[in-house]
């Protein structure tokens, strides 16, 4: 039989005695190891299928668009120094109609080269096959809206395209780099049921939008280690008299913005929160630790005394920290595989990869592993070192008594300001600041996390409110396949169910101040839009001045321009005209860069007289269906976005991530929250039995004696509260910064309620730990502790 | 005739410890009576300290009675025993039992402060010599303070009993004499009955009555006529 040493039997069972203790820092622990795998995992997924993805499937590092670039172009931009393959093809908006589906769905239309893979922006076929380039009617269909609709290879659909309607042949499903994260337009979350991508032949394309020899869309591969603000500018330079929009790099692609964005916050995540967790934890070890060791001095006296070497008791506590940090990694580790799978389970929903695997390689276990027992053992060093360090005379000896400072002085008490019991507590706070700094700190960190995670809803809301109620309230808005004359609005007015319509036109440009420059849309509008308006830095909803630009401040701070100041306009559709106009003020907008001007202002800038490119519509709820059919008919209409639906569909989702959000933020928070609060009580039990149990023989009640722990735990708590909102805040601060882009950015909104809702969560954890504590008090065994010397 | 304060009648104390039964009193009856000081002699483990902390609310007795002016303590619930300690009991121990965050005036004021007539903190402390020492705290004081500072805190509430025990346990001859001193002038100038527990036999000149405790029962019982000043105890 093994026989294990008696210091090993005295580890386990003062494992046993502390049980309660040593699971809630194992618990803590188990969190930064849960957040390490969980973010680290998941980022590596996601980050290596995407490189994967992207090289196997060629996805591109430089795009553009423009109005028609012949295709001759193609050898001068190969030719540009670092590019390595170029593809030039037509992209088209386009409604679809789509059978058992009312609502119109929005499309967008590209082209295939025949009788080769494109040299960029590859296809990954899920099944079927791809177009052929001699039939007109054939479409590969993007895996996510088939999926939606139950469509397969043979299926058909209605397509209007370019004012005209195709009856389209579904003859494979697809997946495609570029659309990893798809958006359709007006939308601020994916909706596979509404918004599809689809590719036609080459030849197809060419025919149905007049675009023969021609491409409006061009996609680049580079070189390892090309110049890509050389290359962006001689493709710009190239573009320039085909109506090049300006080229820009993946960091501006639409769905590598967005799961670069995912990426970005798995990372920080990863970063950020499991030192903080092991931080706590270490504090933690090191509390508990601390006051291990003074208990068991005499006894550490006593093993020195019978010949046990420094470093065997140093070991011996070393041991047992370990056990407690191994403990933290297995609960964590479970936890983290387990939460890793449900991640990536979430973001395949999400992001559209031929395949998604949670990568949880053995060497992420380990360096949990290590970091985790590092952390213990940092947090438990300088005790172990003392225990190592004790002579074991000195440590048969009792301690000196604690000597405490009168810091609620004599006068305060004479007027009876505080109880005897509550100086009791606050001067036992006071006597160890650091500690009771510290264990703040570690409540005020469950605070910040809950406020850092339920902010979150009150910027989205805020946002949302902001977008929808305040700029942009229309119902729909419909993209006419071409500019067309302003008497376009009188046909749609005429639409079944349209109540009102504004015209808009969008102008694409180049604005420079100075020696920076930036390519965005200008938006004319009406004076008094009333579907589609500006809104003033107090979000307030404003009139159109008659002359000068409104820049959203994000635009304006890219460009250092102030209100009255004079920009450099570059019509780039226009034979580049650049001309001069006055910046009239800045305006708060959260999604796109879209600079905004009197319709008639921009009317009178661009030299082909007035046009229009968008129409927003508000609609008859009731004769929404004759709307439908009627948009699905109508020539002439490029593209639709149904605002109400996207308004309802973010909804949806916020509320669904939402719940699942909050529950595994409250459990964390919580987690920390109690295993600081109840190790700290805890400790403060131990330290103080005898003077308690003094009390309760002076004839003090348990509820007085609970009323001397109850007013330290408080005043930590309490002083908690602040400092957990005001970390709370920083964090929520530093996300938004992290989100910040020229897609969109979230404004940074924390309303009152979620302070509220956080310090209730945590004052709950507090109070229940409170309770338990309480039972103990309860049980102080008077006789023997007033028998004993401390 | 004296008031009795405490009537105990053949209380026994039985602690059942790994199926080991342990008679710690086996039978042991006494009457305090109001104004006196008795001391309680005998060895470690003779059961004074088990029957002081019976008397005391501290612990409850296996069978027998105690009254405490004519109140039965036996049924007392555990609320009333803690209401039993705070109006009527001062405590002193051997190893004085302050709270170390409290100075010494504040921990008088301790008890002061739950107590229905109590005496000024600084009056308490004065009575044990120690006015001038009421803003020390507990570990910038000798144990002889110390130990005084606790008979203030366990008088200042004028509790009609004070229990004691080996209130000079820890202490040297000097010191010593200084806390019997406070001891004797409160028992003279307040009038509180006073049971102190101690294996110092020289004590027991300085009491009314001495009871000497053996193996859980009284073994003999005497009383003095004349006391002695703790001065002229020799020890």
């Amino acid at each position: 039989m093994v026989t294990l040493p008696v210091l090993d039997r005295k580890v386990i069972r003062d494992l046993k005695r502390l049980w309660a203790q040593v699971l809630a820092i194992a618990l803590v622990m188990a969190c930064g190891v849960m957040t390490l795998i969980l973010a680290q995992g998941a980022y590596r997924s996601l980050s290596q299928t995407q490189e994967t993805y992207y090289d196997q499937y060629r996805f591109g590092h430089i795009f553009a668009q423009a109005v028609r670039a012949p295709d001759h172009l193609k050898e001068r931009i190969a030719a540009i120094d670092g590019v390595s393959a170029v593809e030039m093809r037509i992209v088209r908006s386009a409604i679809l109609d789509i059978p058992q589906m009312a609502e119109p769905a929005a499309g967008m239309a590209l082209s295939l080269p025949s009788g080769r893979k494109p040299a960029v922006n590859r296809l990954y076929l899920k099944t079927g096959r791809l177009p052929e380039g001699s039939r007109t009617n054939e479409v590969a269909l993007d895996s996510r809206f088939a999926k939606a609709h139950g469509l397969k290879p043979g299926d058909t659909f209605s397509a209007t395209l370019n004012g005209k309607k195709l009856h389209l042949e579904i003859t494979g499903i697809i997946l495609s780099p570029e659309f990893i994260y798809a958006l359709g337009p007006g939308d601020l979350v994916p909706d596979d049921r509404r918004f599809a991508v689809f590719f036609m032949a080459q030849s197809a394309m060419e025919g149905l939008f007049d675009m023969k020899n021609a491409a409006n869309d061009i996609s680049l591969r580079l070189l390892r280690g090309a110049c890509t603000p050389c290359v962006l500018e001689k493709l710009d330079r190239l573009l320039k008299p085909y109506g090049g929009t300006g080229a820009y790099k993946r960091k501006d692609q639409q769905s590598h913005a967005f799961l670069d964005a995912e990426l970005t916050q798995l990372s920080a995540m990863a970063k950020v929160l499991p030192p903080i967790f092991l931080l706590v934890s270490a504090f933690l070890v090191n509390m508990i630790l601390s006051r291990l060791i003074a208990l068991e001095r005499e006894q550490i006296g006593l093993l020195k005394a019978c010949g046990y070497a420094s470093w065997s008791v140093a070991g011996h506590y070393a041991k047992l920290v370990s056990i407690v940090a191994f403990l933290g990694v297995g609960i964590g580790s479970v936890a983290g595989n387990y939460m890793g799978r449900l991640m990536t389970q979430m973001y395949a929903q999400y992001f559209s990869f031929p395949f998604l695997v949670f990568d949880d390689s053995p060497d992420l276990y380990l360096i949990a592993a290590v970091i985790s027992l590092i952390a213990a053992l940092g947090g438990a060093f300088s005790s172990i070192m003392k225990a190592a360090r004790l002579p074991p005379a000195v440590a048969m000896r009792p301690p000196a008594p604690p000597r405490f400072r009168s810091f609620l002085s004599l006068r305060s008490q004479r007027l009876r300001i505080l109880s005897q019991l509550s100086t009791m507590g606050l001067r036992h706070l006071m006597h160890n600041p650091l500690r009771s700094l510290l264990t703040s700190l570690g409540v005020s960190f469950s605070l910040a996390l809950l406020v850092s995670a339920l902010f979150l809803t009150n910027s989205m809301d805020h946002m949302i409110n902001v977008a929808f109620n305040k700029a942009e309230t229309a119902d729909a808005r419909l993209t006419l396949a071409d500019d067309k004359a302003p008497t376009v609005l009188g046909d749609i007015m005429r639409l079944p169910g349209v109540l009102t319509a504004e015209a808009y036109r969008q102008e694409p440009v180049i604005l420079r101040f100075g020696p920076k420059e930036k390519r965005v849309a200008i938006t004319g509008r009406p004076a008094k839009a009333a579907l589609s308006r500006i809104l003033d830095l107090n979000e307030r909803a404003i009139e159109m001045p008659s002359t000068g630009l409104m820049l959203p401040t994000h635009l304006a701070n890219q460009l250092g321009v102030q209100p009255g100041q004079m920009l450099d306009v570059e019509l780039t559709q226009h034979n580049s005209i650049i001309k001069q106009v006055r910046v009239a003020g800045v305006i708060t907008s959260y999604m796109g860069l879209s600079a905004s001007m009197h319709i008639d202002a921009l009317n009178a800038l661009v030299p082909n007289g007035p046009r229009i490119s968008d129409l927003a519509v508000n609609i008859d709820r009731t004769r929404l269906n004759d709307l439908y059919d009627a948009v699905k008919e109508t020539p002439g209409l490029g593209g639709i976005a149904l605002q109400m639906l996207s308004r309802a569909k973010f909804r949806e989702l916020m509320d669904q991530s939402f719940t699942s959000m909050l529950t595994a933020y409250i459990t964390i928070a919580v987690i920390v929250a109690f295993g600081v609060v109840y190790n700290a009580a805890r400790i403060q039990l131990s330290e103080r039995g005898r003077e308690l149990a003094s009390l309760r023989v002076i004839g003090f009640s348990k509820q007085e004696v609970f009323h001397v722990i109850l007013v330290e735990m408080a005043m930590i708590v309490l002083i908690a509260q602040p400092l957990g909102w005001l970390l709370g805040y920083g964090m929520a601060a530093g996300m938004i910064k992290g989100f910040a882009s020229d897609l969109f950015r979230i404004p940074l909104v924390v309303l009152p309620s979620t302070y509220a809702i956080a310090s209730f969560v945590i004052l709950s954890a507090a109070l229940a730990c409170a309770l338990i504590v309480r039972r103990r008090v309860g049980k102080l065994d008077l006789i023997k502790t007033l028998k004993t010397r401390e | 005739m004296p008031t009795p304060v405490f009537i105990a009648d053949n209380i026994t104390k039985t602690y059942t410890t790994n199926k080991v039964e342990v008679h710690a009193l086996r039978g042991v009856s006494m009457t305090l009576y109001e104004g006196e000081m008795v001391v309680l002699l005998g060895p470690s483990g003779s059961g004074k300290s088990t029957f002081l902390n019976i008397l005391g609310g501290l612990d409850n007795a296996t069978t027998g009675t105690v009254s405490f002016l004519q109140q039965n303590l036996t049924n007392f619930s555990e609320s009333k025993l803690t209401r039993f300690r705070r109006d009527y009991v001062g405590f002193v121990f051997q190893f004085y039992n302050l709270i170390p965050s409290l100075n010494a005036w504040e921990n008088v004021a301790l008890t002061t402060e739950i107590a229905k007539n109590p005496l000024d903190p600084q009056e308490a402390l004065e009575l044990v010599g120690l006015g001038n020492r009421s803003s020390h705290f507990p570990a910038e004081m000798s144990g002889g303070e110390q130990q005084r500072v606790a008979i203030a805190r366990a008088i200042a509430k004028r509790p009609e009993v004070l229990l004691c025990d080996e209130p000079t346990g820890a202490l040297d001859t000097q010191t010593g004499t200084l806390v019997l001193e406070a001891l004797q002038r409160i028992n003279v100038e307040l009038g509180t009955t006073t049971a102190i527990i101690t294996h110092n036999t020289a004590i027991q000149e300085m009491a009314n009555r001495v009871y000497i405790f053996k193996d859980g029962a009284i073994a003999s019982t005497h009383e003095n006529e004349q006391p002695k000043q703790p001065s002229e105890v020799a020890w």
